[in-house]
């Protein structure tokens, strides 16, 4: 570095040290954050003057800098643009317009957003989706936070049970759900068939589980099974944070189990719920793969009482080819998705006020 | 005290009872699915009397299921992404986040609000333009589209930043004095430090990639590209009174998950009670 120092700059560059080392021993002694950041961007400015000024390179240090950063985040920025940014925007184009994938492009306006209103599937699909919402957000969150509060006890074998709770989750949709489909088999399964012997369900009533009506309580249930592991250990974390003196306190003053969970869990749990039924309710907006595998028929087709939205964005565009409309039932899930989302960020908002 | 005593007693007892009635419901679909997959077709639904371990178990369904779908095939095929899609994954975000992390550069925050953006999206919303671009780029019936669609994402980049940016900058600064590369300490220093991080990462991606179902049947259309997922549901769909063999093929796709889980419990545990205790 030191060759290429013209003898006309040694003084300035002596200048820009001085100053350089005067900055330094203020931003250490500087208590304010504030004006500590300010002291530090100086202090870089400086850096790279006086290393201009030895050097004479064409590259700055900053921009020599800044060229190793996006070295690091070029692989994956490079992926994400390409595999998600791009096709985000392309899909917000694509809501207003008719394309079969092939032929050209034709621009329709907000057409495919009226055709939504009378489309009777699309409403089954936003029917059924919104019902098993509705279900299952309340349901997982009340058995994850029973088991959660369960297993924060010191109860024998803790691991094992909390290992247990996450086999669920871990496990293969499609290998799960068969044993499901098996076990309540209409005809054959083993829970009719104990509804048959113990509770005498008539033959001809026993339900149907995954045919008509009860498609989305079965996977309702199903989901309600499969998740809870999961927030229960959101919510194990959660209850984890509440001061032990809490309870303390609680339990000299005469408070029974109940008015603990009343006064003292529930309210100091009330973020990690907030949390929990956002992921939930946005899990929920997304299901496809359950309703396919529990309700789907042989090439995995969904009726009208089985449909969900995601189902049918993936029917009109896979096997419709109405890529345009399918697009605009997309429209749909992000409209729902980002409403539970700002709420979200509302909530955020709220708490760190 | 002797009726608080007898009341924590009965409380104990009532946790176990539930606790038992929780596992139950829990292992019981496992637990079944076990002994369906060494049991005949006309034994899989016998209840009365039912048996756990049939007198002569058949084991052959573990056999048979290999030559009756070509099932090597769908587990090579599965095991080859998710190793290429953790590694990428691993590698192109833990690198990412140490830029974003430590680094200080211009259009930063800028560059980092484009993955914030996404968070609100679900794949589910862009799968159909994505699917367009990627048959334009010839990677129509592909793994490579399952690597691409899987690799680069955002979740990883914000695991691991916000892992980084919990060690201490102190610690890059007097490594840059020692005159080590930005590179250099991201090998030397932050990796080896990261590696919590990079194991909840590492069953987070293999679990999703393993058990991923929509992203292959949009992509993977003839028998020799399928995977395990895809593979074992055509099977159901084909054969659907074969229950022991459905039942054999569903053990064995879930083995190699559950190995992984319980080898990386506790830092998937940890990673998910992060994500919570973060909202």
């Amino acid at each position: 570095m030191g060759k290429m120092t013209g003898t006309s700059n040694i003084g300035q560059i002596d200048e820009l040290q001085r100053a350089l080392t005067e900055t330094i021993e203020r931003a250490r002694v500087e208590q304010d954050d504030r004006e500590k950041k300010k002291l530090i961007l100086n202090i870089e400015k400086y850096n790279s003057r006086i290393d201009k000024l030895r050097s004479g390179r064409m590259i700055s240090r900053q921009t020599r800098r800044d060229l190793i950063a996006y070295s690091f985040i070029a692989p994956n920025f490079i992926g994400f643009c390409v595999f998600t940014l791009i096709p985000i925007i392309f899909a917000f184009a694509l809501a207003f317009m008719k394309w079969d994938g092939s032929n050209p492009v034709s621009f329709e306006g907000i057409d495919n957003f009226k055709r939504l209103w009378g489309d009777t599937f699309f409403k089954a699909a936003f029917k059924n989706t919104i019902i098993y919402c509705i279900g299952t957000v309340p349901l997982t969150m009340i058995a994850s936070l029973a088991l959660a509060i369960i297993l924060n006890q010191k109860v024998f074998g803790r691991g094992i049970f909390r290992t247990l709770a996450f086999f669920p989750y871990v496990a293969s949709l499609v290998a799960i759900t068969s044993v499901w489909k098996l076990l309540f088999h209409p005809s054959k399964g083993p829970v009719n068939n104990i509804l048959y012997t113990f509770f005498h369900v008539p033959q001809e009533n026993l339900p149907q589980w995954f045919s008509g009506g009860l498609c989305v309580l079965s996977m309702i249930l199903f989901s309600v099974w499969k998740y809870m592991g999961y927030y229960m250990v959101i919510y194990l974390a959660g209850l984890q944070g509440i001061p032990g003196e809490l309870y303390e306190a609680a339990a000299l003053d005469g408070a029974g189990t109940w008015n603990q969970f009343r006064y003292i869990t529930w309210p100091q749990l009330s973020s990690t719920t907030f949390f929990v039924v956002v992921m939930l309710t946005i899990n929920c907006f997304k299901i496809y793969d359950v309703a396919v595998m529990l309700a789907g028929g042989g090439s995995g087709e969904l009726t009208v009482s089985a449909t969900v939205l995601v189902y049918y964005i993936y029917q009109k565009a896979f096997i419709d080819w109405d890529l345009g409309y399918s697009s605009a039932v997309a429209m749909v899930l992000f409209v729902m998705v980002l409403l539970v989302t700002i709420i979200q960020f509302r909530g955020q908002a709220k708490k760190e006020a | 005290m002797r009726s608080a005593h007898r009341k924590a007693v009965l409380g104990k007892i009532l946790v176990y009872i539930l606790l038992l009635v929780i596992a139950i419901i829990m292992i019981t679909p496992f637990l079944w699915m076990f002994s369906a997959a060494i049991k005949s077709d006309r034994e899989v639904f016998k209840m009365n009397p039912f048996v756990f371990i049939p007198k002569v178990p058949k084991w052959s369904n573990y056999l048979d299921i290999w030559t009756r779908i070509p099932f090597a095939k769908f587990v090579e095929n599965t095991v080859f992404l998710t190793v290429v899609v953790t590694i990428l994954q691993l590698l192109t975000s833990s690198f990412a986040a140490y830029s974003f992390a430590k680094l200080r550069f211009r259009y930063r925050n800028g560059l980092f609000l484009a993955y914030i953006a996404t968070i609100a999206m679900p794949w589910q919303v862009y799968m159909v333009p994505q699917f367009i671009l990627m048959r334009r780029m010839g990677l129509n019936d592909k793994l490579l589209a399952i690597i691409c669609l899987q690799a680069f994402s955002a979740f990883g980049v914000f695991l691991m930043k916000q892992f980084y940016e919990s060690i201490p900058d102190d610690l890059c600064e007097a490594a840059r004095i020692d005159g080590l590369s930005e590179y250099q300490i991201y090998r030397k220093i932050m990796l080896p430090l990261s590696k919590p991080a990079l194991a909840t990462l590492i069953i987070f991606t293999f679990v999703n990639t393993w058990n991923d179902y929509l992203g292959p049947l949009i992509y993977l259309k003839s028998q020799e590209k399928k995977t395990i997922q895809l593979g074992l549901k055509m099977f159901i769909s084909q054969y659907s009174s074969d229950y022991g063999l459905i039942m054999a093929g569903s053990m064995l796709s879930l083995i190699p998950v559950l190995i992984v889980f319980l080898c990386f419990q506790n830092y998937f545990v940890e990673g998910v009670a992060n994500t919570g205790l973060k909202g």
